[in-house]
């Protein structure tokens, strides 16, 4: 219907309301039904204005973060009330770990939040080992290696942070250059554990092996690059006028909010709180480095974007202390035979394998080291029973993980505080009495994870 | 391997070579509380790789293992910990409450404080937590819940731990209910984010926390039935093939405890 006849028709619709008219053309007869009483309806409707709308946002929307849920009531553009869904990625973790010896726990807990495998795996091995009694024992490169793997992991989640954020504001160059230098992150992943994601690298007591050779090559190679690039990003968004049109007072959560709603990371220092728990509570030695938190007072999310870029240059620098200080060798792997992987794993053709000294020794020369091997691989250590608690700061927040053990080989309870989970209750706060554009700022900006949110 | 040997004993592994003997507990020492009670029994385990269903013959299905959790501590707690029992004792004797009704049991256990609540008192004592300027626990990493079948009448706990950003400390509470009555009231009052946490320890155990808001599945399925993580509910799976031999599901699995 061209728009001239829509527009007779409605003309001729104000005059006989509920009447079909008919006119004659070539083709025949063409009848016109406008729609009775629905001219009255729609009149109705575009005179009220309290009219409101439930808008499911997700799970499958590309700027929820996965498979977020989003339940929005709006008033026009305007966000009255906002709720979320969540629970479509819940894989039982916290279940199935009770089924597994504490030591094939790090494979799992290690797929919760995705982007940030190492924190998962350090806070359960943290767990592990207090529950043990044998926090003592863990030697300093170990807890170097920690740290190093840590904080390359803070910098590849702040990117990915940036690059979504950026992606969900259109700004396609920064999630390029996001995911560009995350590779190289990834490449050093790859290079130390084998694998780029769900590495179970940390183990309990120690790592599942010491740094192959190259690392430090590699580590310098890096720092040079990241160093180049990561101005990019404040030459691409600190500053321009339509970045920070979109994030500024966007996402505001003051202090009080934050603290009652239970935030951390970078949501809880944008309100100006300098909590990190890395200078709180310090674990893995993190009092001995020189690095500083920074925070902000702006409440809102261009402030967590500027803290993200401004960890991600402290983290670099604690990065550049771990190069020093794994300049001495030592072992990875706490000495309590009781507790200690049997073997160094060498790479062999399929990728994994024993150390071959190994099985020489336990196949060849002792039956004793053979039964002990099959005993800790098969059975796992025991565990004295009792409970803890360990927390350690990922790039989200407050990474908590409380164990029970009734004195066995398996976990009796494990329960991740996903720093995600938490913040992402925020998002209410957040977002209500905002703009349905300015709901995907804010949730950017919690930077949630639901493979954490959900485990 | 000892599987009883006592927790408390820092800086040795279970099971640890000789050598590391526990040298004497000065007056500094990080865990000098005693123990005045063996601890709870949560579980009196039988036998071993399965062996309890009449056909073993390995004579490892007489083997019997009580499992205790730490139990309560007498003071000197250590640490920073004196001084907050002390706060809470006095705050709550200020609200003419008395504290041994309050504070079941106070156990140190790893460096780590636990006050054992009763149920009916734990939004008080979360109240007192946070607004006593002595004490301001403002910051609540939610809760987590955990089912002891065997410790009949506690089946079901409830385990919070209250940050202190002010004074830089953590403590634990624990709140215990039976199977029978799951119900504990809730925090939310107090700490508004502990919403989605006691939606999630109803979501998995089952827990009814009073006063909550809106206490919903948060994780399941609205409409699903039973509560996954409690010990009596089976994790599910089915047996898998692998190079010619049958591996058994998970809980079907072979176990050592």
């Amino acid at each position: 219907m061209s728009s001239t006849s829509q527009e007779k028709h409605t003309s001729e619709r104000e005059i006989h309301a509920s009447e079909a008219t008919a006119r004659e053309t070539t083709e025949g007869t063409v009848y016109t039904v406008s729609g009775g009483d629905w001219g009255e309806v729609a009149a109705a409707v575009a005179k009220s204005d309290d009219e409101k709308i439930i808008v499911n946002m997700g799970p499958q929307h590309p700027s929820t973060h996965g498979v977020l849920r989003l339940i929005l009531e709006i008033d026009g553009e305007t966000v009255t009330e906002a709720r979320c869904g969540i629970g479509y990625l819940h894989t039982g973790i916290e279940k199935n770990l009770e089924y597994r010896t504490w030591t094939q726990g790090t494979t799992f807990v290690t797929r919760m939040d995705y982007l940030t495998p190492f924190f998962n795996e350090t806070a359960y091995c943290l767990g592990v080992e207090k529950l043990l009694g044998i926090e003592d024992q863990i030697s300093d490169r170990t807890d170097v290696i920690r740290v190093l793997l840590m904080e390359l992991n803070r910098l590849s989640s702040h990117l990915v942070c940036i690059a979504t954020g950026g992606m969900e504001l259109g700004a396609t160059t920064v999630m390029i250059y996001g995911f560009r230098d995350r590779e190289l992150v990834l490449d050093l992943f790859e290079l130390i554990t084998g694998l780029r994601m769900n590495h179970a690298f940390i183990r309990p007591g120690g790592l599942a092996q010491d740094l192959p050779p190259g690392t430090i090559d590699a580590l310098r190679e890096f720092l040079k690059k990241i160093k180049k690039n990561l101005p990019e990003y404040d030459k691409l968004c600190t500053g321009n006028p339509v970045f920070k049109a979109r994030l500024q007072d966007i996402g505001y959560l003051d202090l009080a909010g934050a603290m009652a709603l239970g935030a951390t990371g970078p949501i809880l220092r944008s309100a100006g709180l300098p909590h990190d728990l890395r200078k709180a509570q310090p674990y893995c030695g993190y009092e001995t480095y020189d690095f500083e938190v920074p925070t902000t007072d702006t409440c809102d999310s261009y402030g967590r974007f500027l803290l993200r870029l401004e960890e991600m240059n402290q983290s670099l620098r604690i990065i550049e202390q771990c190069i020093e200080r794994l300049a001495e060798p030592g072992p990875v792997m706490v000495e309590d035979k009781k507790i200690a992987w049997p073997a160094q794993l060498a790479l062999g053709p399929d990728g994994l394998g024993n150390s071959l000294d190994h099985i020489k020794n336990i196949m060849g020369t002792s039956m004793e080291a053979l039964i002990h091997h099959f005993k800790l691989v098969t059975e796992g250590f025991r565990v004295p029973p009792g409970q803890a608690y360990t927390a350690v700061e990922s790039p989200k927040g407050e990474l908590g993980v409380h164990m029970v053990s009734d004195g066995g080989t398996r976990p009796y309870r494990v329960h991740f505080r996903d720093p995600s989970f938490t913040n992402l209750e925020s998002m209410a706060a957040m977002c209500e009495g905002g703009q349905v554009a300015d709901v995907i700022v804010a949730v950017a900006s919690i930077d949630p994870v639901m493979g954490g949110v959900d485990r | 391997m000892s599987a009883d040997k006592s927790p408390e004993k820092k800086g040795s592994s279970p099971g640890a070579s000789a050598g590391d003997a526990q040298e004497p507990e000065g007056p500094e020492s990080t865990v000098p509380a005693q123990r005045e009670d063996l601890g709870d029994v949560i579980a009196v385990r039988r036998g071993m790789f399965g062996a309890r269903n009449g056909t073993d013959t390995s004579g490892y299905g007489g083997l019997v293992r009580t499992v205790r959790l730490p139990g309560g501590s007498s003071r000197p707690y250590g640490s920073y910990f004196d001084e907050v029992a002390d706060e809470l004792e006095g705050a709550l004797e200020e609200q003419d409450v008395e504290p041994e009704s309050v504070i079941e049991k106070t156990v140190v256990d790893r460096d780590e404080l636990t006050f054992h609540i009763a149920r009916e008192h734990l939004v008080r004592v979360c109240q007192t937590l946070r607004d006593d300027p002595a004490l301001r626990f403002e910051y609540c990493t939610g809760v987590s819940a955990v089912h002891f079948p065997g410790d009949t009448g506690r089946e079901l706990r409830a385990v919070y731990h209250l940050r202190s950003l002010t004074h830089n400390r953590i403590i634990r509470l624990e709140v215990s209910a039976p199977d029978a009555d799951p119900h504990i009231p809730s925090v939310v009052s107090v700490y508004p984010t502990n919403d989605w946490h006691e939606r999630e320890a109803y979501d998995f155990f089952g827990l009814i926390f009073d006063g909550h808001p809106a206490l919903t599945r948060i994780m399941m399925p609205d409409d699903w039935q039973g509560f996954p993580q409690r010990k009596d509910y089976p994790l599910g799976g089915i047996p898998v093939e692998y190079k010619g031999a049958q591996i058994p599901a998970p809980d079907q699995r072979r176990s050592y405890s």
